[in-house]
């Protein structure tokens, strides 16, 4: 069974005064036990929200509107109190952004790690302050930071630091998923290589599933075994990570694949994408990136692609599809 | 006495600017189309629209006092102590004044050094946090350090003894001094709203392509400023008034005019809820409370404007 | 320990300073506080040694002296707790009349200050954490509502319907007239008795600046990253919004402490007036009233040192409550 089954996530923001702004629309999703994924796209393409609707840590204005969410089995989507907080330990866990703020600047880090083992502890569990220090070190080794770290406040780390503390603490839970919402952006390109290392190491050693969710394609193609690539709130193409770099894509994808180049060439070309992301206050009809793509046709402003078969994976689009369909036939005629 | 919600400075610049929009000049001018959206914005909130509603009613009651007043306030009409009754609805003084009327026209006193002395202060205020939040270094520390020890000086004792002094008692004399104490608080707020503008990129454009102090804090800072110097206002008036009528009933108002304290101070002095006129304490302080409440209640309205987090849902 | 050093040095020009602003005041005033003083002392037929001339003079201002030399008798004047012959008071020196009542303001504040703090604190940080609901609204209504009486306005109404109409609580003074003050339990008990409405004034008009700070703060901490993070890792709601969100809400609110103390005092000078009740706001109350002004300097004075004195406690207890500045230099 797989460990994560979404359908049909949607999420709309509701500001008392102002549009209605759908963010995330109708996503499906499914992850396998173990899996290291990827979710990529611009910023304002509903990446983030998609990952804080999957651990239920959305908050008004903003509001899961249908969709079913099956976590391990259970229906997710409609915990609420008691029970949600529950379902964590050994179940989802988010990690931010921990470069500011995500630590409490008046609690030591012992007592953050306190904080979250009694919450959840269970008969047997030791919740001494002798068993909570000796669960926070073990737990601070495992993100190779030296466990002194337990007696210092959150002011007295570095940003990469703090990072991986919070990566420790969502360890605490022993989650079966975890979601990492833009866990290097905050951080200098070097921090950002140990720590992303750091990440993939823990997932290899604990066999958690993991989403790591980026608006750099260069971070996620290097850590993960499948990218989902976001657009104006819809998921437009999941392929394994290997195949990213060549073979047709879905035209955003190619487009955000543009963007890079390899420093050391002889001569560099960056493109760009020309044009704005769509409005998300409004329904749309066709495909969202339509005005933006040098493939569009006559169906692609009439009709929303779903995911179509995208040898080995799947893309949104019309054109990619119907091009990919049309070699399969040819290879199956020959 | 309430310390309003600009008691902590909002964490960022405001949300909602308050420049007017550029376009075709229309039939209606700038400022007063400003003024017109920002009505429009406290109306929204319901607590602010209470407020506006109690302040107008208030407004009214001073504007239409001859109308209203059954008598004038300080003839000397009726027997004197008598309770509430048919021709004098709240009572009458010891000097045989309609309590009632007293109360009508007090309003007119109440509003005008509540909403000057507030002016005033935060005047001040506004002066004082924009040179100080502007130029850092020893302008900034000299002027901090003033304001800092306006502070610390508490605020009822330091205008008692003014007004003690200066032994003239006349209406101007307590709104300076309220104005003189009370501008402090709100050139602390200022002040650190003014240092978070002025690193910010378009003033220091503005700097750069050399427009002079001047025009930069009245063009630039300024106006991304009105929510913040509208709520220092409110505060200020809120307190205005309670000093007020705080100092007129310790006697040290001028006991000619007619206003809410110096009805309670009369009060005080007659004894009144010895002699069972307690209807003459409770009208002339609820006055008081409605007014420094519908304050108050707009300054809600005017702090959701600047901090979006504090925006009702 | 960076921060207690400034802080310490900062006290101290703050108390130089406020020394100084006081010395000022009764000069830069039209008119001749000292005439005025001495006058009102003659005519009540008070003798007036020389020292106590000179310790007036030095207190209001001493015409035909220079300013500096002024300025170094008023220091003295200070040191040696001369502060001239108070004319409600003559038979006593000043500083002992003044002495006589502190402890009674020191004991209403006090108790009625961290009281109306704690409850303030925790409704804000209830209306705070529920917000947008009912307990929200109820709580942001009824603080602006309370917090907008009159100190001396709400002690009059209390002291009408629940000392004269009810005799539950009695009418004036600090303690029963006819028993003389001592420290035994039966005088600490009548004394309690009698300070009951008057703190209770105190409190119910202090405490909304508490609630709506609280609140405010509450809101703006509950939207910090480390509260969402806190959830996400399923802590309780109770600790998440007392360990993390109100732990970190209180510290703007320990910062307003000062501003705060200031409307107490305020409040306390009207409530004693009303009641009667014999601390050093009834004694400001009285020196205004007969135009005291040796009194009424002192008191000035002692009431101005004495807030500056608590605000400097607080900012050292500051430091247990925030480890940010413990570590700063």
């Amino acid at each position: 069974m797989a460990l994560l089954e979404a359908r049909g996530v949607n999420v709309v923001y509701e500001p008392t005064r102002g549009t209605r702004i759908w963010s995330v629309r109708d996503v499906d999703l499914t992850l396998e036990q173990g899996e290291f994924v990827g979710l990529v796209g611009e910023s304002g393409c509903g990446k983030s929200t998609l990952g804080f609707a999957l651990t239920r840590m959305l908050r008004p204005p903003a509001r899961l509107t249908g969709g079913t969410i099956r976590f391990d089995g259970t229906d997710i989507a409609g915990l609420d109190g008691e029970q949600l907080r529950r379902a964590r330990r050994n179940g989802f866990a988010l990690v931010l952004q921990a470069g500011m703020n995500a630590l409490n600047p008046v609690r030591t880090i012992e007592h953050h790690f306190g904080d979250i083992l009694k919450a959840h502890a269970r008969p047997g569990d030791d919740v001494s302050s002798g068993g909570i220090r000796r669960r926070g070190t073990e737990l601070l080794e495992a993100v190779r930071l030296d466990p002194a770290v337990l007696g210092r406040f959150p002011h007295e780390l570095s940003g990469g630091m703090r990072q991986r503390v919070a990566i420790a603490l969502a360890l605490s839970l022993q989650p079966q998923l975890i979601v990492f919402d833009e866990p290097t952006t905050a951080l200098d390109v070097i921090v950002q290589q140990a720590v992303m290392d750091t990440i993939k190491d823990l997932q290899r050693q604990r066999g958690f599933t993991a989403i790591l969710i980026s608006h750099d394609l260069g971070v996620v193609l290097e850590s993960t075994d499948r990218v989902l690539v976001m657009y104006a709130g819809r998921i437009v193409e999941d392929q394994p990570s290997r195949v990213m770099a060549h073979g047709l894509h879905h035209p955003y994808t190619e487009a955000l694949l543009g963007c890079y180049d390899d420093p050391r060439a002889e001569q560099v070309h960056l493109g760009g994408i020309p044009g704005t992301p769509p409005d998300l206050s409004l329904p749309n009809t066709g495909c969202s990136y339509e005005p933006r793509c040098p493939l569009a046709e006559e169906i692609c402003r009439q009709q929303d692609p779903p995911l179509f078969p995208l040898a080995p994976g799947r893309a949104a689009c019309h054109v990619r599809a119907r091009a990919a369909h049309v070699e399969e036939e040819a290879g199956r005629a020959r | 006495m309430s310390i309003i919600a600009t008691s902590v400075p909002p964490p960022e610049a405001p949300g909602a600017s308050a420049r007017v929009p550029g376009g075709p000049a229309g039939a209606v001018p700038g400022p007063l189309r400003f003024v017109g959206r920002a009505l429009r914005t406290l109306w929204s909130n319901g607590k602010a629209r209470t407020g506006l509603i109690v302040l107008g009613v208030i407004i009214l009651v001073a504007i239409f006092a001859p109308l209203l007043a059954p008598d004038s306030p300080t003839a000397t009409n009726f027997t004197p102590y008598l309770g509430p009754s048919g021709t004098n609805w709240l009572g009458t003084t010891g000097n045989g004044q309609d309590v009632f009327s007293q109360l009508i026209y007090g309003a007119r006193i109440s509003l005008i050094v509540g909403l000057c002395a507030g002016a005033l202060a935060t005047l001040v205020a506004v002066t004082f946090g924009l040179i100080s939040g502007y130029r850092p270094g020893l302008v900034d520390e000299v002027l901090s350090f003033a304001t800092n020890l306006a502070l610390v000086v508490p605020g009822l004792p330091l205008m008692i003894v003014l007004t003690a002094y200066i032994q003239g008692h006349s209406v101007w004399t307590i709104v300076l001094v309220v104005a003189f104490t009370s501008w402090a608080t709100g050139a602390r707020v200022i002040r650190s709203q003014v240092k978070t503008l002025r690193a910010r990129e378009f003033v220091t454009s503005a700097v750069f392509s050399g427009e002079r102090m001047f025009r930069v804090a009245f063009r630039e800072i300024l106006p991304n400023m009105t929510s913040l110097v509208a709520a220092s206002f409110f505060a200020a008036a809120t307190a205005a008034v309670l000093a007020e009528a705080s100092l007129e009933f310790l006697g040290l108002g001028n006991p000619a005019t007619v206003s809410w304290g110096t009805i309670l101070y009369a009060a005080q002095q007659q004894n009144a809820l010895l002699t069972g006129q307690w209807l003459m304490v409770l009208a002339p302080g609820l006055a008081i409370v409605l007014l420094m409440v519908s304050f108050t209640l707009i300054n809600f309205g005017v702090d959701a404007l600047s901090n979006p987090r504090l925006r009702e849902k | 320990m960076g921060y207690i050093l400034r802080k310490v040095v900062l006290f101290i020009i703050t108390l130089w300073a406020a020394i100084t602003l006081v010395f000022i005041l009764p000069r830069l005033m039209p008119g001749s506080p000292v005439d005025a003083a001495l006058g009102k002392l003659a005519s009540a037929g008070v003798p007036i040694t020389n020292a106590e001339r000179a310790a007036i003079e030095a207190q209001l201002g001493a015409p035909h002296t220079n300013l500096l030399a002024q300025y170094g008798d008023y220091w003295k004047s200070i040191a040696t707790l001369r502060f001239g012959t108070s004319y409600s008071f003559p038979t006593q020196t000043v500083a002992l009349t003044i002495g006589k009542a502190l402890p009674w303001t020191l004991f209403i504040v006090g108790t009625t200050t961290i009281l109306a703090f704690i409850i303030g604190t925790l409704l804000g940080v209830y209306a705070g954490w529920r917000r947008g609901k009912l307990a929200d609204s109820s709580v942001t209504i009824g603080a602006t509502f309370f917090g907008a009486f009159p100190p001396f306005w709400l002690g009059l109404l209390l002291l009408y319907w629940l000392s004269f109409k009810y005799g539950w609580f009695p009418i004036k003074g600090g303690y029963d007239p006819g028993i003389t003050p001592d420290w035994s339990l039966s005088f600490m008990g009548n004394a309690l008795y009698h300070s009951v409405l008057p703190g209770l004034t105190l409190a119910i008009t202090t405490l909304s600046g508490w609630v709506f700070g609280m609140r405010n703060n509450m809101i703006n901490t509950l939207g910090e990253d480390y509260v969402t993070f806190a959830e996400a890792n399923g802590l309780r709601s109770r600790t998440v919004a007392l360990l993390y969100a109100a732990r970190n809400a209180l510290l703007p609110n320990v910062t307003a402490f000062g501003l705060a103390l200031g409307a107490v005092i305020g409040g306390t000078v009207l409530v004693e007036g009303v009641y009667s009740y014999p601390g050093v706001g009834n004694l400001l109350y009285l020196a205004v009233t007969n135009h005291d002004f040796p009194l009424m300097q002192a008191l000035f004075l002692v009431i101005t040192l004495s807030m500056l004195v608590a605000i400097f406690v607080v900012d050292l207890l500051y430091v247990r409550l925030d480890p940010r500045v413990r570590s700063s230099t």
